[in-house]
Formats: structure tokens, C-alpha cells, sequence
């Protein structure tokens, strides 16, 4: 039997991009030490080797510039891929990403695209407290003409950025600083997960669990666990944040009859109040046998100190206590 | 190499005489407890004893010492992610900030905040910054503040060359010239923003040029020579203080260590780190002063090393003395 390929996240994304270079002189790389620094999580290391400084671009700390700059080469036949260094700092974006990447299109008629992408790590349990470690992927959810995806493994994390960079929208690719050193079957081959399709990664009976990120492993490390008590998780992970495929979602509700959504990002404001929404307006409602339930971040800024940290947002233990309550009816 | 000679007793006699032995002999204990403080941290930081990251200063005392002691008592600082030089000139507790960077809840923060991100609130010290040029701004506002409580102080703020590319950096200094701001604008100048070296940052050959632009004046000092630094800041302060607005300094140094934990250093060279090391030391360059000013002897001058160490090993044993931060507390202090 020949053996499975293994690759982290981040090698896996650096395949890709590597793939996608080699193809397409028009995609190139920008960002703050993406260069000979080869990225602050590595994800881009070697590639300056390869393709040279034209391409792969090393900025001055300006992540309004670096927004723009993509924008600007997107409109006019080049295919930009992004990099924020952290999450944190596309706030410094939001402008341009917002009110002109997102808009463009519309705007003018439907005569001009913006096929970027903006690759950035959110996510906390570095220790690098409140200003490196936000989530703010809902922030993006909110904005018509944005794409929103956030790759789990990096299988996916390889095929949803080709398929990214493929599109013709801006899209805002979210990785995860604790998933970077995962790893997972990869095949060498270019290929493409489709934007927008969400995906059951764990069949069971008794509850749907929607994880996003770094919440999907979290969650099927619990589903491992509740098997043993007999409770069955159906793990769905919707890969794609917007535009959203809720179709696997409701029809798993329809089956399990409940549902719990986890994700990292603070609970008020969410992404886990739209799953909800969707399932409660849906045709799965009459099937819900308890109610529909969300895990997910304090609503405080990151701490710093380790334990702090730890509780700020839904671990294996948070998810195991709460999928036992929905399923035994002890809410 | 160290190249003193009675010309720089010269340049400085009246600095010398004007500061006193007393004073002059803080700065060079504080620069030793700095460098003494963050190799204690990065040395806790190998044996695991502290989880996230930290920027070390090791290499930059001056800058921080000769700022902090041109400043006066009610001024206020806000500083940037590689600040515990800074804080530890204004006047820090070496006690609390360990206990910070050791995430307890004796911590200046209560353990919240880590090493990036340590504020003396008390002391009108509003923070360091882990966003690049975040603090540049809010300096305005304190600033602005001064003025319409019309009170004396000043608001020194310190970031590094990377900030300064920033948009926030250039709406700022407008911004303070326009308004005629109490604002000392100290740009610690240390040659690379991470792995970003200056030179392919910025196309002038310094970054005070671009005070010009906006109409503040701008001057560039060396920020490894303590003295330099503290004459500098002293000027611009007394200048913000007398009603005539913000002034951008300048302070050209080097930073020893790799940006963070995780770095490395593939930008630059081991005899680049070397060359700075050996020939510009700011606390060798103070301390060769000092003593050809008849003002500390040898002896002295090795104390002030010993006793930097003993300072911070009573900060680390305070530390690891101190509880941590208690889980049910974890909603507190994000409303006022
Ligand atoms: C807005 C923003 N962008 C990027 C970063 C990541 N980052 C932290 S420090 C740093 C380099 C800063 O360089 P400089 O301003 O020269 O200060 P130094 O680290 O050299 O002291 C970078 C890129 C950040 N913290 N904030
Ligand atoms: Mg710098």
C-alpha cells in the first residue's frame, strides 16, 4: 500500500501557493516578511528562493497599503494574494477591504472584479494576548461582495485557497495560528475544495455540532469521546462562511433533531447566531427536539495569562459538557 | 574600540555638571537593570516558564533611560511592544513588571496584559502598544487633552522606524503640528522593523526628514549614547512645554536579539549584531564616560551590574511567589 502523504497546514498552503505561482505569473504574494523572513507563522518560506522579490514582495508595516495594493492589481489583470500577519492588524484594512474591495463591482455595474485574496491567522492560545489574537471573521460575514472561508485541515486548507485565488471576488482566507503545525493527508496534485460547500466530517445521530477552524478538531476529539458513552455527533463544518451552504446543516438537524454551533470568536455577534437563525427558519425546526444551543468566545479581549486564555474560549472539556446536556436534556 | 577621548568630556562637561554624579549614576544603574530584566526574561522564556511572546530591548537602554529621565514628574508616556526598557525608565517596579510578564496577578496588568502590553496607569504611563503605531495617535488626543485642561505636561511617545510607516504615523504629526501639541514624537530608530531593514523601508536617510513635512522640526540623534538621547528629549519637551508645539526626534539604534521568540534572523549578519555590539554598547559607552568623568570608578561600575541581578532575582522570586489570576475573575475589568 503506498504511504499517505502528510503535510502541515502551513505546508500545505505553501504548496499551493507555490503550485499557483508556477501556473500564473499573474499571482503574486504580498505582505509584511513574507520574504527572506518567510512569514511570521512560515507559511511562505522558501518561496522568495523561487520566485524572486518581484513576486513575492516584502512591505513596509502599511496593511492599509497592502489591502490596496491588492485591489488595485486585482482590477487591473493581476491575481494578488495578501498576507496579514496576524488577524488583528486587518482592522488596519477595513477600509479598503469594505468599502471599495467589496463594492467595486456592484458599484460600477458589474463591469470590474477584484479577484484577491487576503490571507490572515486569527485565533488565540499563543499567549500573545488581547491585540494578536482576535477572531474576526464575522466581521467580514457582514459585508455583501466579500468571500469568507476558514479551512480546518490541510486538506482543505490547500484546495480552499486555489479555489480562492481561482475566484473572481475578493475573498478573506482565515487561518489559525494553532492549526499552522497540524497535519493531515495532502496530495501532491493541484486540486480545488469548492468555495461554498459545506461538509459533514463526522456522521452521527444524536446531535449536529457546527464547528468553524480550529472548533472542528476540538469537536471531533469530543465526538471520540461521547462515542464511548454512546452519544453520536454529526460534525459539520461549513468551510466556506459566506456565501453559506446551510443545506448539509439543515438536513442533518432534520435527522439528530439538535443542533450546537462552536466557534472561537465571541458568542454576541457571531457567525453561530446566523447557523442558528438558519436552522430555526427552517424546515428543521420541526424536528428540533431541544434547543438550538452556541459555544463559543467570552465576550472579553484575550488575556494573557495561560489559564485565563484557556477558558476564554470552548475547548474538547466545554464541548463535551455541553453536547452531554443537549443530548441527555439537562438544559 | 571605544574610541573616547577628553573631546567627549568636552562636548558633554556642561550636561555633566548640570545632571550631577547622583543623577548620571541612576541612569547607568537603570540601563543595567533593563538589560538585566529582559535577560532574565528571555532566559525564563527558554525554560519555559512564560507562554506567548516578548520583544527584547537589549542593546537600546539608552534610548529609554535618556527619554524617560529628560521627562518631569505628571508627564505622560505611551510606548510601543518592546517596551519594558521604557517603562522600567519611568520609573517601573521591576517587581510588577516581572510578575507581569509571569501573567500574576501582582502584575501591572493583573496578569492580563504579558509583557506587550504593560501600562503604570498610575504613573501616566498609558500603556505599550502591540499594534504597530497604535499608540501614535492616542499621544494626540493626550495631547489635545493637555492643552484644553492647560496644564504643563508633556506626552512623550515612543515607537520604532516601522511605525512610521504607518498612515496613523502621518495623520498624527499633521495633526499635533496643526494644534500646536505638547508632543515629544521619539522614534526609536533600531534599523529593522522585524526582518524589515530601513533602507528598504524608507527612501530618505532619516526618518526625522519627515517631520518637515508637516511643518514640526525633526532631528536625529545617536540613540546608543545616553546623553544624546536625554539632551534631545529634553529640548523637545521644554519646547512642547513653552506653547511651541510637537517635535520629532530620532533615535538611531540597534536591537541585539532576534524581533521576537520565533526569529531566525536570516535578514542580517552575526558580524552586523557583532560590529554594534563591540563598537557602540550603549552601557559600555556610558559607563567608559562615567569613569573618565571621575564620575564612577571600576568598582562601581561592576556594583551596578551586581546589583541589577539582585533586583531582578528579587522580581523573579516575588513572581513566582505571587498568585495567579483566579479563573472566576476572568469576566472583570473589561467594563469600567
Ligand atoms: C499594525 C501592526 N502590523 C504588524 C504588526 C506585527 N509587528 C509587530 S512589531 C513589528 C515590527 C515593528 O518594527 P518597529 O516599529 O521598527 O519596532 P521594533 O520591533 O523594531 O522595535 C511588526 C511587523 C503589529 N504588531 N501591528
Ligand atoms: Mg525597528
Amino acid at each position: 500500500m503506498p504511504e499517505v502523504r502528510e503535510l502541515t497546514y502551513a505546508e500545505a498552503l505553501r504548496e499551493c501557493l507555490r503550485q499557483l505561482m508556477e501556473e500564473d505569473e499573474r499571482v503574486f504574494l504580498i505582505g509584511e516578511d513574507i520574504g527572506v523572513y518567510g512569514g511570521a507563522f512560515g507559511v511562505t518560506a522558501g518561496l522568495i528562493e523561487q520566485f524572486g522579490a518581484e513576486r513575492v514582495i516584502d512591505t513596509p508595516i502599511s496593511e492599509a497599503g497592502i489591502a490596496g495594493a491588492c485591489i488595485g492589481a486585482a482590477l487591473t489583470g493581476m491575481r494578488p494574494i495578501g498576507e496579514i500577519q496576524f488577524m488583528d492588524f486587518v482592522t488596519l484594512s477595513m477600509e479598503q477591504l469594505v468599502l471599495q474591495a467589496a463594492k467595486v463591482r456592484f458599484m460600477f455595474g458589474g463591469k470590474a472584479s477584484v479577484p484577491m485574496v487576503l490571507r490572515m491567522p486569527g485565533g488565540s492560545g499563543t499567549g500573545a494576548a488581547a491585540q494578536h489574537s482576535e477572531s474576526l471573521e464575522n466581521w467580514f460575514v457582514h459585508v455583501p461582495g466579500l468571500k469568507v472561508v476558514m479551512p480546518s485541515t490541510p486538506y482543505d486548507a490547500k484546495g480552499l485557497l486555489r479555489a480562492a485565488v481561482l475566484d473572481n471576488n475578493p475573498v478573506i482566507f482565515v487561518e489559525h495560528k494553532l492549526l499552522y503545525k497540524t497535519k493531515g493527508h495532502v496530495p501532491e496534485e493541484p486540486y480545488i475544495v469548492p468555495l461554498s460547500q459545506s461538509k459533514v466530517v463526522r456522521e452521527g445521530e444524536h446531535l449536529t455540532v457546527v464547528a468553524t477552524s480550529i472548533m472542528v478538531p476540538r469537536a471531533l476529539q469530543a465526538a471520540e469521546e461521547l462515542a464511548k458513552e454512546g452519544i453520536e455527533l454529526e460534525v459539520i463544518d461549513p468551510r466556506t462562511l459566506k456565501p453559506l451552504d446551510d443545506a448539509p446543516i439543515i438536513e442533518s438537524v432534520k435527522k439528530t433533531g439538535r443542533a450546537l454551533v462552536v466557534h472561537e470568536a465571541v458568542e454576541m455577534g457571531g457567525f453561530g447566531g446566523e447557523i442558528v437563525a438558519r436552522i430555526a427558519a427552517s424546515e428543521a425546526f420541526d424536528y428540533l427536539e431541544a434547543p438550538i444551543r452556541r459555544l463559543a468566545g467570552l465576550d472579553i479581549p484575550i488575556p494573557y495569562n495561560r489559564e485565563l486564555e484557556y477558558h476564554a474560549v470552548p475547548q474538547v472539556e466545554s464541548i463535551l459538557r455541553e453536547a452531554r446536556k443537549l443530548v441527555r436534556g439537562e438544559y | 574600540m571605544m574610541q573616547l577621548s577628553q573631546d567627549l568630556i568636552q562636548r558633554y562637561h556642561d550636561l555633566i555638571e548640570t545632571l550631577g554624579p547622583e543623577a548620571l549614576k541612576t541612569m547607568l544603574q537603570e540601563m543595567h537593570t533593563i538589560r538585566a530584566f529582559e535577560e532574565r526574561a528571555e532566559q525564563l522564556y527558554m525554560q519555559g516558564k512564560v507562554h506567548g511572546t516578548m520583544h527584547l530591548s537589549i542593546g537600546q537602554e539608552a534610548t529609554a533611560v535618556g527619554a524617560a529621565n529628560a521627562m518631569q514628574e505628571g508627564d505622560y508616556l505611551l510606548n510601543h511592544h518592546r517596551g519594558h526598557g521604557h517603562c522600567m525608565a519611568w520609573s517601573g517596579d521591576p517587581n510588577r513588571m516581572m510578575a507581569e510578564f509571569m501573567g500574576k496577578e501582582t502584575g501591572y496588568c493583573r496578569g492580563r496584559g504579558g509583557s506587550m502590553h504593560i501600562a503604570d496607569i498610575d504613573a501616566n504611563n498609558l500603556g505599550a502598544n502591540g499594534i504597530v503605531a497604535g499608540g501614535i495617535p492616542i499621544a494626540v488626543g493626550v495631547g489635545l487633552s493637555i492643552k484644553m485642561r492647560r496644564t504643563s505636561q508633556v506626552c512623550l511617545v515612543i515607537f520604532g522606524d516601522g511605525a512610521a510607516n504607518e498612515g496613523a504615523f502621518h495623520e498624527s504629526l499633521n495633526m499635533a503640528s496643526i494644534w500646536a501639541l505638547p508632543i515629544v514624537f521619539l522614534c526609536e530608530n533600531n534599523q529593522y522593523a522585524m526582518s524589515m531593514p530601513v533602507e528598504k523601508a524608507f527612501n530618505i536617510e532619516n526618518i526625522s526628514q519627515r517631520a518637515a513635512a508637516y511643518g514640526l522640526p525633526g532631528l536625529t540623534v545617536d540613540g546608543n549614547d545616553v546623553l544624546a538621547v536625554y539632551s534631545a528629549v529634553s529640548e523637545a519637551a521644554a519646547r512642547a512645554r513653552r506653547g511651541e508645539g510637537a517635535t520629532l526626534v530620532e533615535a538611531k539604534t540597534y536591537r541585539y536579539k532576534g524581533h521576537s521568540k520565533s526569529d531566525k534572523q536570516a535578514y542580517r549578519s552575526r558580524e552586523e549584531v557583532r560590529d554594534w555590539q563591540d563598537k557602540r554598547d550603549p552601557i559600555l559607552r556610558f559607563t567608559n564616560l562615567l569613569q573618565l568623568a571621575g564620575v564612577i570608578d571600576a568598582a562601581e561600575a561592576t556594583q551596578m551590574r551586581e546589583h541589577a541581578l539582585a533586583i531582578i532575582d528579587a522580581a523573579v522570586a516575588f513572581s513566582e511567589a505571587s498568585p495567579d489570576p483566579n479563573i472566576a475573575d476572568i469576566m472583570d475589568g473589561v467594563y469600567a
